[in-house]
């Protein structure tokens, strides 16, 4: 069995490949079993204004789970309003790690290339590790590493849509030319695609819908954990050449003859 | 008046943030929460200081369910 070299991020080594969104589930006790059973160690979180007399319940749950916590800029537009952001989770929950969104309309949830650029080199600056959502843009994956970026997180597809790699070509481009790792981000809709992201030379995958919003999370976060080492186990093996044509691999010869 | 989170808040003296925060049931102790006044970080160690003005505008964050 081949094994590869185990996910590093700013120095912080990690035994997971999977990290998990924990946006959309619907209660917390399936967002709890499926972090346990996703064995990711590290889960996003969005910042949004306190609600008077709730608890910290997520932030306990997550606790409780032994996992660390990536807060990110998600629903952010300018960055300005990504800064801040990042600037009042570092305050709030402790960690200079952020999860980089600059988005550019609702409609797509498209990264927006010129403020994400803008928003990484202010926050590398003011000492954040920051994993920015990309575009599938080798370009502007590049230029996200030269500002100092800890990752670069390329798309698969529009956050939610469940549509898998939409552009294999762009991503491994992006994945070739990159000195930091790669993480997908945005767009798994089963585990299949989760496989194919580490196969196609990922370092990472991070999943939210396809866990919290599949009928059952808990078993799909088990699905997806399975695909990502099949993945790894996968391209450590090799894949055989696409061929045009038929590759027999029975003999041909020795073919007995048959009468009449 | 002050604004937090976007809603009016009547305030007659200058409160600080820690009063704001106790004013709206909100325990100033408890870890996980950011404030932002005018667009800028209020550190922790300031909440029991920093008073805040008529017209501000005060931000108070925590971490929610997110990708």
């Amino acid at each position: 069995m081949s094994v590869s070299s185990p996910l590093v991020i700013a120095g912080r080594t990690f035994r997971s490949r999977l990290l998990l969104g924990t946006g959309g589930f619907t209660r917390m006790a399936t967002l709890a079993d499926a972090i346990a059973a996703s064995e990711t160690e590290l889960v996003t979180v969005a910042m949004r204004r306190v609600e008077p007399g709730t608890d910290g319940s997520l932030l306990d749950v997550i606790a409780e789970r032994g996992v660390d916590v990536l807060p990110n800029t998600a629903g952010c537009f300018t960055a300005r309003d990504a800064v801040l952001t990042a600037q009042l989770a570092r305050e709030a929950l402790g960690t200079d790690w952020v999860k980089l969104e600059v988005i550019g309309d609702e409609r797509t949830l498209l990264p927006d290339a010129p403020e994400l650029l803008v928003a990484a080199e202010q926050l590398v600056d003011d000492g954040f590790v920051v994993l920015p959502y990309t575009n599938d843009d080798p370009i502007l994956a590049r230029r996200l590493e030269d500002v100092g970026c800890a990752a670069v997180m390329p798309l698969g597809s529009p956050i939610g849509s469940g549509r898998g790699i939409a552009n294999p070509v762009n991503l491994v481009l992006i994945v070739e030319q990159a000195g930091v790792p790669v993480i997908l981000d945005a767009g798994v809709g089963t585990a299949s695609d989760a496989a194919l992201a580490i196969e196609l030379g990922c370092d990472g995958v991070l999943c939210a819908s396809a866990i919290s919003r599949a009928i059952d999370p808990v078993a799909m976060a088990h699905a997806i954990r399975h695909a990502v080492l099949a993945g790894e186990l996968a391209r450590g093996a090799g894949r055989i050449p696409r061929r045009t044509h038929a590759l027999a691999s029975s003999p041909l010869e020795g073919m007995p003859e048959f009468a009449g | 008046m002050i604004y937090v989170n976007g809603n009016p808040v009547q305030s007659d003296s200058k409160p600080t943030i820690r009063d704001v925060l106790l004013r709206l049931d909100i325990d100033p102790d408890r870890a996980g929460i950011a404030v932002a006044v005018d667009s800028e970080i209020a550190r922790r160690g300031v909440w029991p200081t920093q008073t805040l003005d008529d017209g501000a505008q005060v931000e108070i964050v925590t971490a929610t369910q997110g990708g």
